[in-house]
């Protein structure tokens, strides 16, 4: 029998959390993430974790805090408007340097929105999340078995960093199925000596908190955490390349919106017109550099989204906004198609780099 | 394939369950002119019988589904015209049932009605190549829930273990230990082995009772 599973995104999510050694999920029903609890709630009493549906979003977050503080690794999930509840916690665990998972599939907004897939919260993961100065480190994958992979790679960053590792899926990827193999070495978890596990007498007491009661301090504390942010940045940046060798348009895009533009830009080859694809994993942080070295050859970008234009400011960050960047979307829940995508290469072709 | 004249499509969640019950709805069409496809269930808003609503009516099979099924009203809502299933005996219907014992408490309310009538097949959806139903005993306690919860007992099963558009034959073959135990734990008969069509050549023959499946459309 095949090693693989046929499972859904937010399954594989909840498998790869559990395999990551995470036994501390706390959560609160929302589509399209509900599979994530209703797995982890079937899964986490049989091996001894902790599933725990909270009351409201801002209790789950709150629990992570918790549970975080204490050196054990632990998760939640939800989706949009759910996030933004969290959203007080995520920048109390930055200002306590606390690692976790966090897991947004989105879905379409602003507001209740629809339950339909969108990637609309870029701006929202990837621009702190909520008040304060932070980064979270957001992953963004583009099959189930990278919400698979990018979950235990999230783990694995969040405890290395100190810091919230976020899964910015949208509900396709949450609610797709697809066969993955769930075969990961697992490396053992980093010490944690500033974890509150009691001091048995030998230590002092560590203490967890985002308070500063000194400016002084906590603006060294904020100039600390920037320059962790500025390894993570040289060191953790991951993105695909695809057909950008002699590419003269360059796609971007990410989750759902990347696997559309892969089948558009094959088209686009066999009807002889060079396009080429980046698609960012980490969202941030975002890759740069490719995107600043194929604007130095390619003729223009195209960003792809399920948002009214996002990810498409970083795209013009990076390549200093040499050549034209247009936008590719679809938004309130709807996919891009390819021959929508097909259309803009053509048209971007025709215009031959013009403005 | 031979069919009562209520079909009802019961499993584990993402086990194939709506895809199964439409294209028996197609089969069964070929028999039957009054023929219908309900759509009861309340645990996913997603991937529903009405996703293949262009090509149940072009069939002329009648769709009995929530008005909100696949749009952004996420709420379990049945279908306004439940009860015909029980109350208008001149037609025959295949019954897609929602994942897991949640979705089949949707069944509470036609049980009796289902069982005094006593002309039903309840059938069980297995899929070895889900992560909550790898083995025999796993399956045998989903079933276990889903009859506690739907007041149905369990007829038949079907082997539709699969990968998606991975699945080769070797995966199918060796799906074959697994629906035999399931079979020998729960004392059912397999009624069915549900193979995608691309696949359908390479074990035909092999297999009693096999039954293509189209698969839905993908999403990219």
């Amino acid at each position: 029998m095949s090693d693989k599973v046929l499972m859904k995104g937010n399954e594989a999510l909840a498998e790869a959390a559990i395999i990551a050694s995470c036994r501390h999920y706390f959560g609160y029903p929302i589509t399209p993430q509900t599979e994530v609890a209703a797995y982890m709630a079937k899964r986490m009493p049989k091996i001894g974790g902790t599933f725990l549906q909270a009351e409201s979003e801002i209790a789950a977050i709150n629990m992570v805090y918790g549970v975080s503080s204490t050196g054990h690794r632990v998760m939640t999930s939800s989706s949009s408007p759910g996030i933004s509840l969290k959203g007080e916690g995520l920048s109390y665990m930055a200002g306590a340097d606390l690692p976790a998972l966090v897991v947004n599939v989105q879905r379409g907004g602003p507001g209740l929105g629809g339950i339909q897939p969108s990637q609309s919260d870029y701006f929202q993961a990837t621009k702190g999340g909520a008040h304060g100065d932070f980064h979270m480190i957001v992953m963004a994958p583009a099959s189930v078995q990278e919400m698979a992979d990018l979950t235990v790679k999230g783990f694995e960053l969040a405890d290395k960093y100190r810091m919230t590792a976020m899964i910015l899926a949208d509900g396709t990827m949450g609610q797709m199925m697809e066969p993955v193999s769930l075969e990961y070495d697992i490396k053992p978890m980093p010490e944690k000596p500033w974890a509150t596990t009691g001091t048995k007498m030998q230590r002092g007491h560590n203490i967890i908190n985002s308070l500063s009661l000194v400016p002084e301090e906590l603006e060294r504390l904020n100039f600390e955490r920037y320059k962790k942010y500025e390894q993570i940045e040289e060191n953790e940046t991951l993105y695909e390349e695809y057909m950008m060798d002699d590419a003269e348009i360059c796609i971007a895009a990410f989750g759902i919106a990347a696997r559309v533009s892969k089948n558009a830009v094959n088209e686009a080859r066999r009807q002889g017109i060079k396009a080429g694809l980046i698609r960012p994993i980490t969202l941030w942080p975002f890759p740069s550099a490719p995107f600043k070295k194929a604007s130095e050859r390619v003729k223009s970008f195209i960003s792809v989204e399920l948002s009214m234009g996002q990810m498409i400011e970083d795209v013009r960050l990076a390549t200093e906004c040499r050549v034209p960047v247009t936008l590719c979307n679809r938004v309130g829940g709807m996919i891009p198609s390819p021959e929508m995508v097909l259309e803009a290469i053509k048209e971007a072709a025709k215009n031959g780099g013009a403005r | 394939m031979e069919y009562k004249r209520l079909t009802l499509v019961c499993g584990h969640y993402g086990s194939g369950k709506t895809n199964v019950a439409v294209n028996f709805a197609f089969d069964l069409k070929k028999q039957y002119s009054n023929t219908a496809i309900a759509d009861l269930d309340i645990v996913n808003p997603y991937f529903r019988t009405k996703d293949s609503r262009e090509e149940l009516a072009k069939a002329g099979i009648e769709l009995i589904c929530s008005e909100y099924a696949g749009t952004n009203i996420d709420i379990p809502a049945m279908p306004q015209q439940m009860y015909s299933i029980t109350d208008d005996r001149t037609k025959r219907v295949i019954i897609d049932v929602g994942g897991d014992d949640r979705g089949a408490l949707a069944l509470g309310r036609l049980a009796p009605a289902i069982t005094a009538e006593n002309d039903y097949e309840m059938l069980l959806v297995i899929n070895c190549y889900r992560p909550l139903t790898r083995d025999a005993a796993a399956t045998v306690e989903v079933m276990r829930e889903i009859e506690y919860a739907g007041g149905i007992p369990f007829t038949a099963i079907v082997n539709n273990s699969n990968l998606g558009e991975e699945t080769t034959r070797e995966d199918i073959l060796a799906s074959f230990e697994y629906a035999g135990e399931v079979s020998r734990l729960s004392s059912l008969p397999i009624k069915c082995t549900t193979v995608h069509d691309t696949v359908f050549g390479s074990v035909a023959g092999e297999i009693n009772n096999l039954f293509p499946l189209k698969l839905q459309p993908k999403i990219d």
